[in-house]
């Protein structure tokens, strides 16, 4: 009873009109911490979205970013780069922010150590490959598309043999990009009964 | 100095390059044409060098390196320069993985897989075991496709080749001495 009191006083205080603070120094006040706020918030949310930051732990040091710079998505002809967020990490907002809190089940597996050994990673693997495999199926391969759009492709200018599955795979929309390309950056997990292709 | 000594100094020169020459090795390509029927392709110009790979250079000086050399990627089957030759790879395989987890040339290449990306089968004898039994899958004798088939580069060769195949033996002129 004595708690009900309490939470009804405290209510009352902050449901009351303020006596002291003028009404323009509430708004104003509130519109800059509102800034601050965003602000402060965005810039977590943006360093949290780079290279650096998912190298820093050695679960991605060691593991897959030694894959990836072998791939032609660390190193190529052209000097573009793709860093981690841009292929796993949504760029729009809503869905950006989706993967991030779904992202608190990473922080949980670095904390108890769920992968935190290479035999415990690539036990894990295939695992996690599944997730990304089934992400990027559902979203028709969004996050490769962001770069790679099949209207901007030029397909006389691929090989003959690249020319043909795109044109009879990817322009009907029977495939999606990671339907053949699983494994673009990284080596594959163990493929038994996968379909590919 | 006398003109006597002069002559003899110049006599001897003359006499010395002469017998180097006639000492200096001949280039291995000579004893092809002795085979007899084949006719020997036209000599490569070659510098007699002791090291080939190093391209002429002198042995205290560092040669250039040359470019890389770029795969080719044009998709045409080529032909085999002898029965049972593995077929080269026609197309650039980069990043391809083969290993325990997965075979990346076989989603295309497979006798299941073939049909729908137009690519040449692994012929049936690839899914025997030793004692001639078929498997269901590739046989892993045979898994590791880059152990007999392999891409080919731009790269001009270093060394001359004077491989004729089996083929061209075949169908050259008989053993009369006269070219083609």
């Amino acid at each position: 009873m004595r708690l009900l009191e309490k939470l009804r006083s405290a209510w009352r205080t902050l449901n009351a009109p303020s006596r002291h603070f003028s009404l323009i120094f509430l708004t104003l006040g509130g519109f800059i911490a509102g800034l601050i706020f965003w602000g402060a918030f965005n810039t977590v949310l943006e360093a949290t979205n780079t290279e650096v930051f998912c190298t820093s732990c050695h679960e991605m040091e060691d593991n897959v970013f030694a894959e990836l710079k072998r791939t032609i998505h660390y190193s190529n002809r052209s000097g573009v780069r793709a860093t981690c967020p841009d292929c796993h990490v949504p760029h729009q907002w809503t869905n950006k922010i989706a993967r991030k809190m779904e992202a608190s089940k990473e922080v949980w597996g670095k904390v108890f150590g769920t992968i935190n050994t290479r035999e415990k990673f690539l036990d894990k693997r295939r695992d996690m490959a599944e997730h990304e495999w089934a992400r990027l199926k559902a979203n028709d391969s969004l996050e490769c598309r962001n770069c790679h759009n099949y209207n901007a492709m030029d397909i006389t200018r691929q090989s003959p043999r690249a020319a043909v599955i795109h044109e009879r795979n990817l322009l009907n929309g029977n495939k999606t990009c990671i339907d053949c390309h699983k494994g673009i950056a990284y080596q594959l997990p163990d493929m038994a009964g996968v379909p590919q292709g | 100095m006398k003109p006597i000594t002069v002559v003899a100094f110049i006599a001897v020169l003359v006499v010395g390059v002469l017998l180097g020459r006639s000492c200096s090795p001949q280039q291995p390509a000579a004893q092809v044409a002795s085979v007899g029927s084949i006719a020997p392709p036209p000599r490569l110009q070659l510098k007699p060098s002791l090291d080939a790979m190093r391209r002429d250079a002198d042995l205290l000086a560092e040669p250039v390196a040359l470019p890389l050399a770029r795969v080719q990627n044009t998709d045409v089957r080529r032909a085999r320069n002898y029965p049972m030759q593995p077929p080269t790879i026609p197309h650039a395989i980069d990043g391809y993985q083969v290993d325990q987890n997965a075979n990346r040339c076989m989603l295309c290449h497979s006798q299941s897989n073939a049909a729908r990306f137009q690519a040449p089968p692994v012929s049936v004898t690839h899914y025997m075991d030793r004692d001639g039994q078929i498997l269901a899958e590739i046989s892993p004798r045979r898994y590791f496709c880059e152990q007999c088939h392999v891409v080919q580069t731009d790269a001009v060769p270093l060394v001359a080749n004077t491989f004729v195949g089996a083929d061209d033996i075949l169908t050259s002129t008989p053993a009369s001495g006269k070219k083609e």
